[in-house]
């Protein structure tokens, strides 16, 4: 270990990717003598180490099912509540809450702060919402890291909601215009006029879709395309997709996925279990018209992720904090990086660009993972991914690198489901891959775990997890 | 042991191959197949373009025998290896080598025998389509069973035919009535107009569109070939096995034209309509759109059989046509204008500077910006620069309201817009352009103000329709590095650019201002520097002239209809209102001083005194007509007029019949041009003529004032001029290569 924080000390001086590179290679090979347990802490000097106390999160639903009634602070503040419940945090030891969420309820633009005061926190703790797609709450938690590592905060509260049971629907723009010319006109005359200016046509709504403000693509449509450029099958695709849910349904079964905390909804029943859990048969998903490119596409309903209600939260503290708490922590929240790349043809491959590049800001190589954690947008999605990590001519043609980073072994990945079984209720799965990670990583004696997750506007991200000493 | 088994292998190749047709799978190189479980892929990879060349046909026929005859293929994909075309259309050489009509109707009835059987194909032949589908290659298409497109930018489809003087002669004219009924396939076939992918599906002419794909594991024109003849491959394989039916139902709109159409009195109704049409906009100058409806009459009224046959007789005589090889000339001269004959540039330019936000200025800024080039926009007012600003926006504004580009391309473009007022960032810039007032002084203070800013490599580029660039280069400390460039008003609509050079001017400087000008989109002539350069210098005698038609008592109205009778896109009254009346009377006044009397004709005071009265044309909303924002008719303007009845003069009646005021309108244009070329101004004819048309509208039937002359006679041309200038003097007299070329016939401009 002294040896190790001595050429560390070297990489912190000249900062530069290259030496990291070296020092990693140098590191792998003067550990690999000892057991696997015990590789080197990624512990930095002169860098706080952040840890995760712990990660919750509300049953993902399948929208327009139980929680279709409810707000989308409603489920936040199910989260919320579910943590404190989990970790019996006092309120006001928190210091910040960081909340993400992709599709906005206009009345609770700042979700976050709904959230929280729905929730019973001190209003004395500040709170504010952050949006990055399907990475919104890997972009709370890392926000929550700044925050820590800068000296600001010791406990921050990060995670995301999704409430796709509603949206909002606007009226079109022509309607609004006069809509909002009508409280300003003064005379009935006036009015009058506005009103009849009114035709049938500007009454058609507004509706939200799930496409590239820049590109006008609907992601799925991007997904079909981008599995063919790789040239994934739907076979390939159906049996990804069957992976999931059979793994998701084990780890179900199992009560592996011990963050789902139990959330009596207004109205209905205690739900204490995922709902879109649905293993079928490979006959069955066959049978499945493509549900973007007709009539030859290979993404379809069965091996894409579902609109998704839920909420997660996860505490993160300062390593000092966290034991004057008496907590034990779970795990160390190590390097992250943010990608981005062409929204048009490359929308859906960030961690292909993220993977490589936080293992370089480690110092590891693909085989020092132990758990991965990626997010399942679409099979297809997932596969290209793979194909993309797999291939030297890419990452020479596309990413500047000399060679492939490798894809990650399957045994290693997503062992316990992924968004495309247990849902993804967009800004809620960050959270979920990162508490996933550590216990994974408790339950299966492993020391690094890998996040990586692609979102709309053709952006990325990567986090490297570490396990906390058991 | 090992010999008797090499020999074996040996055997069995020869076996295979001759099987597969007499070891003709080595000789064919234009077309070569792969069968795939029960479908055939037909793979069409010419060695420089995928056109129907004999070689083509040949090899297209021999494969289709084989295929035809291979049991155990059950359909078929026809698709190509190049990335960019299908097949870009026929073999022009192959029809410009005939001599005679009869050979021409020969080639087009090959043709159509050939696309009879594939229409014919008792195995469903499927088109799968990536890039241009054109001419001979859209008509293959639409004979095959089921067509298959990628919505790649490059995949157009349409029959351009008519725009070189020609039908569609291998079956087009017969198909397209069938496939998209009467309009929309008169629509397709006379305006010869490129259709989009989607635009393709919704008119019924493809059947399912593929998308193009981005990075995988091969690059993405690759791959999408690939996959286009993957998805090619399922349908081929769902024909043959009747899962995807051949005919598509016809929806309500649909059955009910087709039921309309039924009656014979409705069908010449539309044939009437088109004529009336045709014959509007063409003057009846264009004999293909004619023989198109000739054409389609013949095979809906009377059969396939004379349907056919029509087709490919009135192929064979169009092509005989002046017009057709006028028009084909002007491809082949387009296309050798749209090459850099100077080379590479040493330096790319990627950072530009446009002077002055005005029409032209902003117009030059529109069409770089949207190629990439980072341009600043300068001006002296803001007002001017708002304006000119304005303009980029609007000009890609309306691009996004045609679906030619998305909004968020329309924003990314503008990101390469700076528009300022003074000279932050010329150290930078790699050209300048500047488009201020045509006003020697000016351009001369302008100069020395750049130069005192921008780095040694820079060019300063001048955009002046008149002003000799050695007078303007006069002050530069570096004349190599000057150069004009002539730009068309408006310029994202115009094609030409005319570039300028002085003897001072060098070789890499003006390499890197036909760069600029291919990268915005222009076809480019070089031409030599002098007063007018060319396309000026051609125009002022003929506006000269129309003055005096003016004056000699023509309505406006009068002179446009005898113009545009002869072919020129716009008449002559229109063009100066266009050109701009003040402009007119500044460039008489300095090409007048330069050039003398043989420059004169209709009195410059004249157009003084309607600039005098604010009538400055169109710009100023009124000139020798009245123009009101949102209406399209225009008056003319009376009080012009008026003006006129003070200059009157009056007609000789021997010169003034309606051919005798279109002769001196031309004449004396073609012969200020042919002086261009006698005195070096032009490098060649081809530039000649792309210039006069891209740049003046004239004639597109007749290709230009040399291939005018090459057709109409130079002796017959100058017999006219000889009577013209009995009566005008001197601005009638042909110049000395017009006369040699008059003495001998044997004299052509063009080969």
């Amino acid at each position: 270990m002294i040896r190790a924080s001595k050429k560390e000390k070297c990489t912190f001086h000249f900062h530069n990717t290259t030496v990291n590179i070296f020092v990693g290679l140098f590191l792998s090979v003067v550990f690999s003598n000892h057991t696997a347990k015990s590789k080197k802490t990624l512990a930095k000097p002169g860098v706080k180490n952040i840890v995760l106390v712990d990660g919750v999160r509300t049953p993902f639903l399948q929208s327009g099912t139980i929680y279709a009634d409810l707000m989308p602070h409603d489920l936040a503040r199910a989260a919320l509540q579910g943590l404190l419940n989990r970790t019996g945090l006092p309120k006001d030891a928190v210091d910040y809450i960081v909340y993400g969420t992709v599709i906005q309820e206009v009345k609770t633009s700042n979700v976050a702060r709904e959230a929280a005061l729905g929730a019973g926190f001190s209003d004395k703790t500040p709170a504010h919402t952050v949006t990055m797609a399907c990475i919104s709450s890997n972009q709370a938690m890392t926000t929550a890291v700044g925050l820590i590592a800068a000296g600001q905060c010791d406990a921050v509260v990060a995670g995301g909601v999704e409430f796709m049971s509603d949206v909002p629907i606007r009226h079109s723009r022509r309607m609004r215009k006069t809509m909002l010319s009508l409280n300003k006109a003064k005379t009935l005359g006036a009015r009058l006029s506005l009103l009849g200016s009114i035709r049938l046509a500007h009454l058609a709504p507004e509706l939200p879709a799930v496409a590239e403000f820049s590109t006008a693509e609907t992601m799925g449509h991007s997904a079909d395309r981008l599995a063919a450029a790789f040239g994934v099958s739907r076979l390939e695709q159906d049996e990804f997709a069957l992976r999931s849910h059979t793994l998701a349904k084990k780890a179900q079964d199992s009560g592996l996925l011990s963050d789902v905390i139990s959330f009596k909804v207004p109205g209905k029943d205690i739900v204490s279990k995922d709902n879109g859990i649905r293993p079928s048969t490979m006959e069955q998903m066959a049978k499945l018209k493509p549900a973007f490119i007709k009539p030859h596409g290979t993404v379809t309903a069965a091996n894409s992720s579902f609109l998704t209600d839920g909420a997660s939260a996860v505490l993160i503290m300062s390593e000092e904090k966290a034991l004057a708490m008496g907590y034990k922590p779970k795990a160390y929240l190590r390097d992250f990086v943010y990608v981005s790349q062409d929204p048009k043809d490359q929308l859906l491959l960030g961690p292909t660009y993220a993977t490589p590049k936080v293992l370089e800001k480690s110092g590891l190589t693909l085989n020092d993972i132990d758990v991965f954690e990626f997010h399942e947008a679409f099979a297809g999605q997932i596969m290209a991914n793979l194909k993309a990590m797999e291939s030297d001519w890419f990452a020479q043609t596309y990413m500047g690198r000399k060679t492939k980073v490798g894809a990650p072994p399957m045994e290693k990945f997503n062992s316990w489901g992924g968004s495309l079984s247990l849902g993804h209720p967009f800004a809620a799965t960050g959270c979920r891959l990162v508490t996933t990670v550590a216990h994974r990583l408790q339950k299966e004696g492993g020391q690094y775990g890998l996040v990586a997750a692609c979102a709309a506007g053709g952006q990325g991200h990567a986090m490297v997890i570490e396990a906390y000493p058991q | 042991e090992r010999e008797t088994r090499l020999k074996f292998i040996c055997d069995c190749t020869a076996g295979v191959m001759s099987s597969t047709g007499r070891s003709a799978f080595f000789s064919r190189t234009h077309v070569n197949y792969e069968i795939k479980g029960d479908v055939a892929v037909i793979r069409m990879n010419d060695p420089s373009v995928n056109t129907l060349s004999v070689q083509m046909q040949r090899e297209m026929t021999e494969v289709m025998d084989e295929v035809w005859g291979n049991s155990a293929v059950q359909s078929v994909v026809l698709i190509s290896s190049k990335p960019g075309s299908f097949i870009a259309g026929a073999d022009l050489n192959m029809i410009q080598a005939c001599t005679t009509a009869e050979e021409v109707t020969l080639l087009s009835q090959e043709g159509q025998k050939m696309f009879e059987k594939i229409e014919k194909s008792p195995k469903p032949i499927v088109a799968a389509i990536n890039g241009s589908c054109l001419g001979g290659g859209f008509e293959f298409a639409i004979a095959c069973q089921y067509r298959i497109a990628t919505k790649s930018k490059k995949t157009v489809l349409g029959c351009p035919e008519v725009m070189l003087g020609l039908l569609p002669g291998a079956g087009g004219t017969q198909r397209l009535p069938k496939m998209l009924g009467l309009p929309s396939a008169f629509d397709v076939v006379l305006t010869g107009r490129s259709i989009r992918p989607d635009k393709a599906k919704k008119m019924g002419l493809v059947h399912q569109l593929v998308d193009t794909l981005g990075p995988g594991l091969k690059s993405p024109e690759e791959r999408t070939i690939e996959y286009l003849e993957e998805v090619a491959v399922e349908a081929a394989r769902g024909l043959a096995k009747k899962q995807i039916p051949l005919t598509k139902e016809k929806g309500l709109m649909q059955k009910i034209q087709d039921y309309v159409m039924s009656y014979p009195f409705v069908r010449q109704q539309i044939y009437n309509t088109v004529q009336k049409k045709v014959m509007k906009q063409t003057k009846g100058l264009y004999p293909a759109p004619l023989k198109i409806i000739e054409c389609v009459k013949a095979g809906l009224e009377q059969g396939p059989t004379a349907g056919y046959l029509a087709e490919s007789q009135n192929f064979g005589k169009l092509a005989m046509t002046p017009e057709s090889k006028a028009l084909i000339g002007l491809y082949h001269g387009q296309v050798t204008c749209k090459k850099n004959r100077f080379g590479t540039p040493e330096k790319e330019v990627k950072a530009l500077a446009v002077l002055g936000a005005g029409l032209m200025g902003a117009g030059i800024a529109q069409v770089s910006v949207d190629k990439g080039i980072h341009t600043i926009l300068k001006d002296t007012t803001l007002e001017g620069l708002s304006r000119g600003e304005q303009q980029v926006y609007k000009g890609l504004n309306d691009k996004t309201k045609k679906k030619s580009i998305t909004t968020f391309e329309r924003d990314s473009f503008l990101s390469n817009l700076t528009g300022q007022l003074d000279y932050n960032g010329f150290n930078k810039a790699d050209m300048v352009i500047e488009a201020v007032f045509e006003d020697l002084s000016i351009k001369h203070k302008v100069l020395k103000e750049v130069e005192a800013v921008i780095p040694p490599h820079c060019i300063f580029a001048t955009n002046t329709s008149a002003l000799p660039i050695k007078d303007i280069a006069a002050v530069s400390k570096r004349p190599e590095k000057v150069i004009g460039m002539h730009y068309f008003s408006p310029v994202d609509k115009m094609q030409l650019l005319e570039i300028i050079t002085t003897d001072k001017t060098s070789k890499d400087t003006t390499a890197s201002a036909v760069a600029v000008g291919l990268k915005q989109g222009k076809v480019i002539i070089v031409v030599g520097d002098g007063p007018g350069f060319y396309t000026t210098r051609c125009l002022a005698p003929m506006l000269a002239e129309a003055v005096r038609v003016l004056q000699e008592g023509v309505d406006p109205k009068k002179l446009d209809s005898l113009t545009t009778g002869f072919g020129f896109p716009v008449g002559a009254a229109t063009l100066a209102d266009e050109v701009g009346i003040d402009v007119a009377a500044h460039v008489a006044e300095d090409l007048g001083k330069a050039f003398g009397s043989r420059f004169g004709g209709g009195n410059i005071e004249f157009l003084k005194s309607m600039v005098d009265k604010g009538f400055k044309g169109r710009k100023s909303g009124k000139g020798c007509y009245i123009y009101q924002p949102g209406l399209k008719r225009r008056d003319v303007n009376t009080e012009a007029l008026e003006i006129l009845e003070s200059y009157k003069l009056t007609p000789n009646a021997a010169i003034s019949s309606d051919s005798d005021i279109q002769y001196r309108l031309v004449s004396r244009f073609v012969n200020e041009a042919v002086l261009c070329l006698q005195e070096g101004i032009l490098a060649n004819p081809v530039e000649g003529d792309i210039g006069a048309v891209f740049g003046l509208g004239f004639p597109p039937c007749l290709g230009g004032p040399f291939r005018f002359v090459d057709s109409f006679g130079a002796d017959k041309l100058v017999e006219k001029m000889r009577k013209f200038e009995e009566v005008f003097g001197n601005q009638f007299t042909p110049c000395q290569l017009l006369l040699d070329h008059a003495k001998d016939p044997s004299k052509k401009f063009h080969k």
